[in-house]
């Protein structure tokens, strides 16, 4: 190596300059490396989870039939089977059992929910013509959101002429750009294009045109698919009824509240995150009444009272070694401690609630300890000066000072057990729980559990739900965060 | 019946606080010597004796015949009035209700602060207590030099090494990830951003650090691990669909945060002087930082980069959602493996019962994993104080 600080060399003294501003630019590629990543993360995120905030229903005609449902006690009517016979009537050509059952499997199983509600709010209905929104199921939510396979749709250009030909039709006129595989929609049918043949197309019906007639410009269209038939999960047929729906203006998209005002559920257009949303709530209330008052509790004699001794040093050694335990160690505290041998339910908010106030406790007493810490002696001599013992000098005049301090770091405390996980799976909160909990010792799961639960689920839908459920976690986190940033700058006080 | 009980000792300890204050008031009011403590002193500890006196009778209550008895409330009931009777005589101008108020305070103070101690006791009982249960079907030896981890297999065997070979492997790349990535990041916050980046950034951080780790899990397994099989693929590798690379980049982009702010704390904590003499040397900045600042920052950063291998062992949402569950013995970053905290969790979801091997050997891992943060955790601590060098 050469003595690097040889008196004036040029060449040096640039390759010293080079050197600094390539060390510099490592820095700021790493932080930039960071902000991207958490870029990308959020922006992939929202992407995914953007879907799921909307739903797709067929908005229908249903005849309420007093004799299925009945007026004094509409709860009970047979909503199921008036949302089924309304759908299935505005397929007058679907006749064949199996294409009937494959209809009725493009509505959800919940598709009579909404009409349920409706009519159970206002009975008067029962007996007239209802509009009501049906849920669509997911594979059909999918098709119409874009997930299953892009559909481009053409004007046919010029006339086309059918011809029956067996079981199948033979397409001949304007077919120039026809390709196999593409729905040619005519005369109230769909033929799907299967072969090029001399002088033609041949086709099959999936849905059977009424006439043979010639159509001529304008009287057809043409659907082609990104992704063929075998790849993906909804058939060329039902996408040809979903697209006569579409045609006739009775698919409606809107926002999708369920997602927020229902439970858990197998069906994804029918999963929402309320559950866990009130099980979050109840399991970090829990934990901030148990930890909030134990750790300012702890901080305060730690800071004030305590005497310096062994004792005390261990009591510091051990919340510093709390701090840093992994989390699912907690968990199996938990499992071990108030379950098997406390005997608390599983599954319950209340044992979560414990698990977390143990979690959050060692980061509270921290914080508060440097709340308290903050605050200048002279007050506290001040207080002493006048006549106070210790402990009003400690509560009426120190502990309001150290507050704000003790807020922010209780704020950043609950960040923390609303975003954990791991300590939860232990005590068995990853059931599935359909009903939403009403107390703290019902089975109940919380978000970031119900993140992972949905996380793990093979069903397409679900992937975009776990995304918005993402989204709702990490909204409330940040909101919590901004709380906790507003409350340090406003009340942050140099002495 | 605990609502109940809890309900009655709410009740008694205000009646408690109010009559022991009208008491104080009305023979305050009545002349005679000047009272030792204010009338709110007599109340708080009237309040204080009956609700101790109360929540002892009630808990003993509960011990002995089980919280549904009705005796709890009763004897809650009976407790708290008697505590509250016998003090009551005593209230009077010489009687220090202030002095013991605050002893009483004190106490309670005091035991809030053993509760940090008791959630120690309780991690290390409860988990050792079902390790030794383990250890007594599986002999040590076997579990911590056996390389076939299969708990579900019949014979079943517990072998730790695979696992500790999948810990070790992630953690390494989330280390080779974090390690430069947060050493870099935390120079520049600390000697080139000026206050308004460091404002912009240290949010930045921050809201990365804020992230719950199933995000990332989320992240890593439906977005990196198929990005990372991809390119994988199209340079001709072959790439586990559960690749120990994407579990370690994204723990490791986890990690950024927090070694950059201790980092940063500890680059912060070198003297200026030191900086100023090796400027007055002729030396360029980034001289200055690698040759007097680094090496005075080091045993901080050695900490912090033990704490954050610590905290890269013991992390658990991500390797679940993004690592794989066989125990593979392979320190191949494309294969899949399988890490101690996985194990822990696959072992303890759903039913469990206690007497089988399989769940408790979840409570040795667990041991297992105790032992090890605490360790690192402890050097960490004892490398700062020991070779923390004292500038003033």
């Amino acid at each position: 190596m050469t003595d690097p600080f040889r008196k004036g060399d040029p060449k040096l003294i640039a390759a010293r300059y080079r050197a600094e501003r390539r060390f510099r630019a490592y820095g700021a590629a790493a932080l930039g490396l960071t902000a991207l990543f958490l870029a990308i993360l959020i922006a992939d995120i929202a992407v995914k989870a953007w879907p799921a905030f909307f739903e797709y229903r067929a908005v229908l005609k249903i005849a309420v039939d007093p004799a299925r449902v009945d007026a004094k006690d509409p709860v009970k009517g047979d909503f199921e089977g008036l949302v089924k016979d309304a759908f299935r009537a505005a397929f007058p050509a679907v006749t064949a059992r199996g294409d009937k059952k494959k209809l009725a499997g493009l509505l959800s199983v919940g598709a009579a929910d909404d009409l349920r509600r409706l009519v159970v709010a206002d009975p008067a209905l029962v007996g007239s013509e209802v509009t009501a929104p049906v849920l669509l199921s997911a594979d059909a939510d999918l098709y119409l959101k874009g997930q299953q396979t892009k559909t481009a749709r053409r004007p046919g250009a010029g006339t086309i002429r059918i011809a029956g030909m067996g079981e199948g039709y033979v397409l001949t006129g304007d077919i120039d750009g026809l390709s196999p595989g593409e729905l040619v929609r005519v005369n109230g049918g769909a033929l799907r294009i299967t072969a090029v043949v001399a002088g033609g197309l041949e086709a099959e019906a999936l849905v059977r045109p009424e006439t043979l007639n010639t159509a001529t410009a304008g009287q057809w269209d043409v659907l082609s698919f990104s992704i063929a038939e075998s790849g993906r999960r909804i058939s060329d047929r039902e996408i040809v009824w979903l697209e006569s729906l579409k045609d006739r203006g009775a698919i409606e998209e809107s926002i999708a509240w369920r997602f927020f005002t229902s439970g858990d559920s197998r069906e994804p257009e029918l999963a929402g995150l309320k559950g866990a949303l009130v099980g979050s709530l109840l399991a970090v209330a829990v934990a901030l009444g148990l930890s909030l008052p134990l750790g300012v509790a702890a901080a305060i004699y730690l800071e004030e009272f305590a005497p310096k001794n062994r004792l005390t040093d261990l009591i510091e050694v051990n919340i510093n070694n709390l701090a840093a335990v992994p989390s699912i160690i907690f968990g199996l505290l938990g499992l071990a401690v108030f379950l098997n041998f406390f005997g608390l339910p599983r599954s319950a908010a209340l044992a979560g609630g414990l698990v977390l106030a143990l979690l959050v406790l060692p980061t509270i007493i921290i914080a508060s300890r440097a709340a308290l810490k903050a605050v200048p002696p002279s007050i506290a001599e001040a207080a002493l000066g006048v006549g106070a013992s210790h402990q009003q000098a400690v509560f009426h005049h120190m502990l309001p000072l150290a507050l704000p301090g003790i807020l922010t770091g209780t704020i950043l405390a609950v960040a923390r057990a609303l975003g954990e996980t791991a300590p939860l799976l232990m005590i068995g909160m990853v059931a599935f729980i359909v009903d939403i909990p009403h107390n703290l010792t019902d089975a109940a799961t919380v978000l970031p559990v119900q993140i992972f639960l949905w996380s793990d689920l093979p069903e397409i839908a679900f992937q975009s739900r776990t995304a918005a459920a993402i989204v709702v976690l990490l909204t409330v986190l940040f909101c919590l965060n901004a709380v906790a940033i507003y409350l340090r700058k406003r009340f942050e006080r140099r002495w | 019946m605990t609502a109940w009980t809890l309900l009655i000792v709410a009740m008694l300890t205000g009646a408690g606080f109010l009559v022991g204050l009208a008491r104080a008031r009305s023979l305050r009011l009545g002349g005679g010597p000047v009272f030792h403590s204010l009338p709110a002193y007599h109340g708080l500890m009237l309040a204080a004796a009956t609700v101790s006196a109360s929540v002892l009778a009630a808990a003993l209550a509960a011990i002995a015949l089980g919280s549904a008895s009705i005796v709890m409330p009763a004897i809650a009931t009976i407790a708290g009035t008697a505590a509250m009777a016998a003090l009551y005589p005593r209230i009077a101008a010489p009687f220090r209700a202030r002095n013991l108020f605050e002893r009483f305070v004190l106490l309670t103070l005091a035991a809030c602060s053993g509760v940090a101690i008791l959630a120690t006791i309780g991690i290390v009982f409860s988990v050792m207590a079902e390790s030794l249960v383990f250890f007594g079907e599986v002999p040590v030896f076997e579990f911590l030099f056996g390389t076939q981890w299969s708990p579900t297999a019949n014979p079943p065997s517990f072998g730790f090494i695979p696992l500790l070979t999948g810990t070790l492997l992630i953690t390494a790349i989330a280390m080779l990830v974090a390690g430069p990535l947060g050493l870099l990041s935390a120079i520049y916050m600390a000697e080139y951003a000026g206050p308004g980046l460091r404002g912009f950034l240290k949010p930045v951080l921050e809201m990365l650090a804020g992230i719950p780790t199933v995000v990332l899990g989320f992240f890593a397994a439906l977005t990196v691990a198929p990005l990372i099989r991809g390119s994988g693929q199209a340079l001709g590798f072959s790439v586990a669909s559960e690749s120990a690379l994407a579990a370690g980049l994204v723990m490791g982009m986890m990690i950024v945060p927090l070694i950059s702010s201790l980092a940063d704390d500890i680059i912060n904590a070198v003297p200026q002087s030191l900086r100023d003499g090796s400027y007055a040397l002729g030396a360029t900045h980034s001289e200055t930082v690698k040759r007097v600042v680094l090496p005075a920052a080091l045993p901080g950063i050695a900490s912090a980069f033990m704490l954050a291998i610590s905290r890269a062992i013991g992390e658990t949402m991500i390797v679940v959602m993004a690592a794989g569950l066989a125990a593979n013995l392979t320190f191949n970053p494309l294969a899949a493996v399988t890490t101690i905290t996985v194990q822990i969790a696959t072992l303890l979801v759903g039913d469990q019962e206690f007497d089988s091997a399989k769940t408790l050997s979840a409570f040795a891992l667990g041991f297992v994993l105790f032992l090890f943060t605490l360790t690192l955790n402890f050097v960490a601590l004892r490398v700062v104080q020991k070779y923390r060098e004292a500038y003033d």
